[in-house]
């Protein structure tokens, strides 16, 4: 019985001065050489203009009007107030999913004046895993640029022009997938580079 | 499956296996040794400290019960510990979105979750958790249930190789000198890569945002939740923990950026579960018995990652599908990281007994989403989890060994030790005990009102992801088809004592196990004696965890993601 005791605060003291090290100086430490080496970064990638914070680059914004190039549907509503995270979470023979995507695949094509024949990209007409997805793939983009184009009475090379100006490639030439970050483009679009 | 995603593939497991060499010797020394390391400069002077506070009891060599009841009370604190920081977060510092108390069964579920080293998420991070909760309850778990894992894996392996010996190893040392040596100086060093990726660790309130946008000339704002999680990130990848700081998990932007933070996670959890194997080969004086089992379970981890991939490219066959390109199944996936890094991900995660995710693994094909389950029900034996993977695999090898001592009717022998019925009664109770918390759970609850409340999607996928929240509980995994709401208090306390059970009830005959062959004395390899390495060793090997895994769970499986697929191929059926 006096070992068990022994054994248990010998466990207890253990978990104190771990918790010491482990959960106050080492993120404590991480924090101070985050804030020194990638300022920008560790506070959340923002972009601002003057004093006005406009978005993060890794965070996704709502863009409905045709002017702007628009991001993946989300089963998240990232124009409320307060950013969750999350996907549709919806099984491959969902009946709700296989709507939501004929829905989208529909005013998809209104919206940019696309033929039946066209074969519009996957990742536009899916809900991306966070609902925060920043980017689009670059066939998307190439789907919206004559409408952007449109909206904003420019030539659509021009256009197409500026998204591959955006255009990032995979990391190193050699990890991930090609895409474009809507927010990047959006605001390009809008003369802030 | 273009041609970049081989490389990308070939890149993968070509540095980890350059990498299992140094890391396992590295390991070595750790446990084996009280040498000093490159670290000692810095974590030297804690080394010292944490020792003399422990006291000599923190040194001596153990019994496996007394090494046991030491982890059994050092878990029991550290539950303690999170459990009332959950419950007290309101009052506590940190908490500049003002969250109120968790309540008692999400804490309760969720202290059980860190402290199995399982980090199943009933709780949305950004949502329900405080800074401080985050940091201190979580992060401190990621640490030391990684660690603990690793000293019962080494109590285990010292008991193969120490000939009649009473003791195998002191925890209080193992646990010290993993924390310090390894875990936290590599934490440092990830964390630095993540936060070079985008990843954030900062301690300020929401973000507010004036969108780009306006609406009927209505300024928009978003608000983007902050917080330290460069720090968690780094110990929740290489601890094969997975407790995402924020509901996405590493989908989320700010826990997994880019291409490049994706591969260095990919790298971080499979890096100590692959090290183990050569450390384990170290540790028997035959390296190619480590690499043996390296082996099999690279065949076994290519296998899986393969039918994945393949279906996940090959998409979903239920979509509206006329004017789509076919680019494979992008529904619950994010497009930096695309069909393969989404497939190679979910293979790595539940391999390991990691659980972090970043795509949803809900969202897959029918046959995209069965290899991550059947992962986990193989009993994460695939690298898995850090620890539990190599004691997991070594019961294997040595219900292997038996099987090949029938065979050939020779008593069985592994690394020069007699394998006689009480240890082979170990193994069986360990891979019993597996399957039964895994399938008695799950059955209840698809049974009972409790148990179908939380189901996400109608028709057998309802049924796969209630199988998938139970083995990953009692797997210790902690990712889900997560379409499953597990909130009901019912649910919570249920998933929270298989994963107790699913972590203790297991580390118990492994270190019984570890106690009964340390006893024993050596006997000298003879002509007779089957050899543990080379390609008759890794295909029975391969064979003995196949056989047992797919006889205990194909029913289920076949009433489940299996009919899925015909359903899917064959009918136009939805649900």
């Amino acid at each position: 019985m006096k070992t068990w005791t022994s054994e248990l605060m010998r466990a207890v003291r253990a978990v104190i001065l771990l918790a010491v090290l482990l959960c106050g100086i080492y993120p404590l430490a991480v924090w101070g050489i985050g804030q020194l080496l990638f300022p920008d970064k560790a506070n959340g990638s923002l972009l601002k203009q003057g004093e006005k914070t406009v978005g993060s680059v890794l965070i996704a914004q709502p863009f409905t009007a045709p002017e702007y190039f628009h991001p993946r549907p989300s089963a998240v509503d990232y124009s409320c107030s307060r950013v969750s995270s999350g996907g549709s979470n919806l099984g491959p023979l969902s009946r709700s999913l296989s709507n939501q995507v004929a829905k989208q695949s529909t005013r998809y094509r209104q919206e940019n004046g696309l033929p039946a024949s066209f074969m519009i990209p996957g990742d536009a007409l899916t809900a991306s895993a966070s609902g925060l997805d920043p980017h689009i793939s670059p066939a998307d983009a190439a789907a919206q640029a004559a409408r952007v184009a449109r909206a904003r009475g420019m030539n659509r090379k021009q256009v197409l022009r500026m998204v591959q100006r955006q255009l990032e490639g995979r990391q190193l030439g050699l990890f991930g997938e090609p895409r474009i970050n809507v927010l990047r483009l959006n605001l390009a679009l809008d003369g802030h580079e | 499956m273009e041609s970049i995603h081989w490389i990308q593939l070939s890149l993968f497991v070509g540095l980890l296996l350059l990498l299992t060499h140094p890391f396992g010797w590295y390991l070595h020394r750790v446990l084996e040794t009280k040498a000093k390391t490159i670290f000692s400069p810095v974590v030297g002077g804690c080394e010292k400290l944490l020792f003399k506070v422990l006291g000599p009891g923190a040194e001596k060599e153990q019994s496996w019960k007394q090494y046991g009841i030491s982890l059994a009370f050092f878990s029991l604190a550290g539950m303690l510990l999170t459990y009332f920081i959950l419950r007290l977060q309101h009052i506590l510092p940190l908490n500049p979105q003002n969250l109120a108390a968790v309540d008692p069964a999400l804490a309760f579920n969720t202290a059980a979750s860190f402290a199995t080293n399982t980090n199943w998420q009933s709780y949305a991070g950004e949502s329900t958790l405080s800074y401080f909760s985050q940091m201190v309850g979580l992060t401190f778990h990621n640490f030391v249930s990684a660690a603990a894992g690793i000293a019962v894996a080494a109590a285990l392996v010292r008991g193969v190789v120490r000939k009649s010996a009473l003791t195998i190893g002191n925890f209080w040392n193992d646990l010290i000198r993993v924390t310090l040596h390894l875990l936290l100086p590599l934490s440092f060093l990830l964390a630095l890569i993540f936060m070079s990726q985008g990843v954030i660790q900062n301690f300020q309130a929401d973000t507010a945002v004036t969108c780009l946008e306006t609406k009927a000339g209505q300024a928009r704002s978003q608000s983007i939740p902050q917080g330290p999680v460069a720090s968690q990130e780094a110990i929740k990848m290489l601890g094969t923990n997975g407790g995402g700081f924020f509901n996405a998990n590493s989908a989320h932007p700010y826990e997994n950026p880019t291409p490049l933070s994706n591969f260095f996670q990919l790298l971080a959890i499979l890096l100590i579960p692959s090290a183990l194997t050569r450390y384990l080969g170290l540790m028997a004086g035959n390296k190619k018995h480590g690499w043996a089992v390296w082996s099999a379970m690279a065949v076994l981890f290519l296998a899986s990652l393969l039918v994945c991939w393949r279906a996940e490219s090959l998409g979903n066959k239920r979509l509206p599908t006329a004017g789509v390109s076919r680019t494979g199944n992008m529904e619950g996936k994010e497009v930096r990281f695309g069909v393969f890094n989404s497939a190679l991900f979910a293979t790595v995660t539940t391999a390991a007994s990691c659980g972090a995710v970043n795509s949803m693994h809900d969202s897959f094909t029918p046959l995209g989403g069965l290899m991550p389950l059947l992962n986990i029900q193989l009993g994460e034996v695939v690298f898995g989890g850090v620890g539990s993977g190599l004691y997991g695999m070594l019961v294997f090898v040595i219900l292997a060994v038996f099987i090949a001592g029938l065979m050939v009717g020779r008593t069985p022998e592994y690394l020069g030790k007699k394998i006689e019925s009480a240890d082979i009664k170990l193994c069986a109770f360990y891979i019993l005990i597996s399957a039964i918390l895994i399938l008695g759970p799950a059955a209840w609850a698809a049974v009972s009102r409790w148990g179908t409340a939380g189901i996400g999607n109608d028709g057998p996928h309802g049924l796969s992801e209630i199988l998938y929240a139970f083995s990953s509980a009692a797997g210790n995994n902690g990712s889900a088809f997560a379409g499953y709401t597990a909130i009901s208090t019912m649910a919570n306390i249920v998933l929270g004592l298989a994963m107790l059970a699913g972590r203790f009830m297991l580390i118990v005959p492994v270190l019984a196990l570890a106690g009964n062959l340390a006893g024993k004395k050596a006997i000298p390899a003879g002509s007779g004696s089957f050899p543990v390495h080379g390609l008759t060793f890794i295909a029975l090997l391969i064979g003995t965890i196949l056989i047992v895994g797919l006889l205990t769970f194909f029913p289920p499986l076949s009433l489940g993601p299996v009919v899925e697929h015909f359903i899917m191929t064959g009918s136009g059926k939805l649900f």
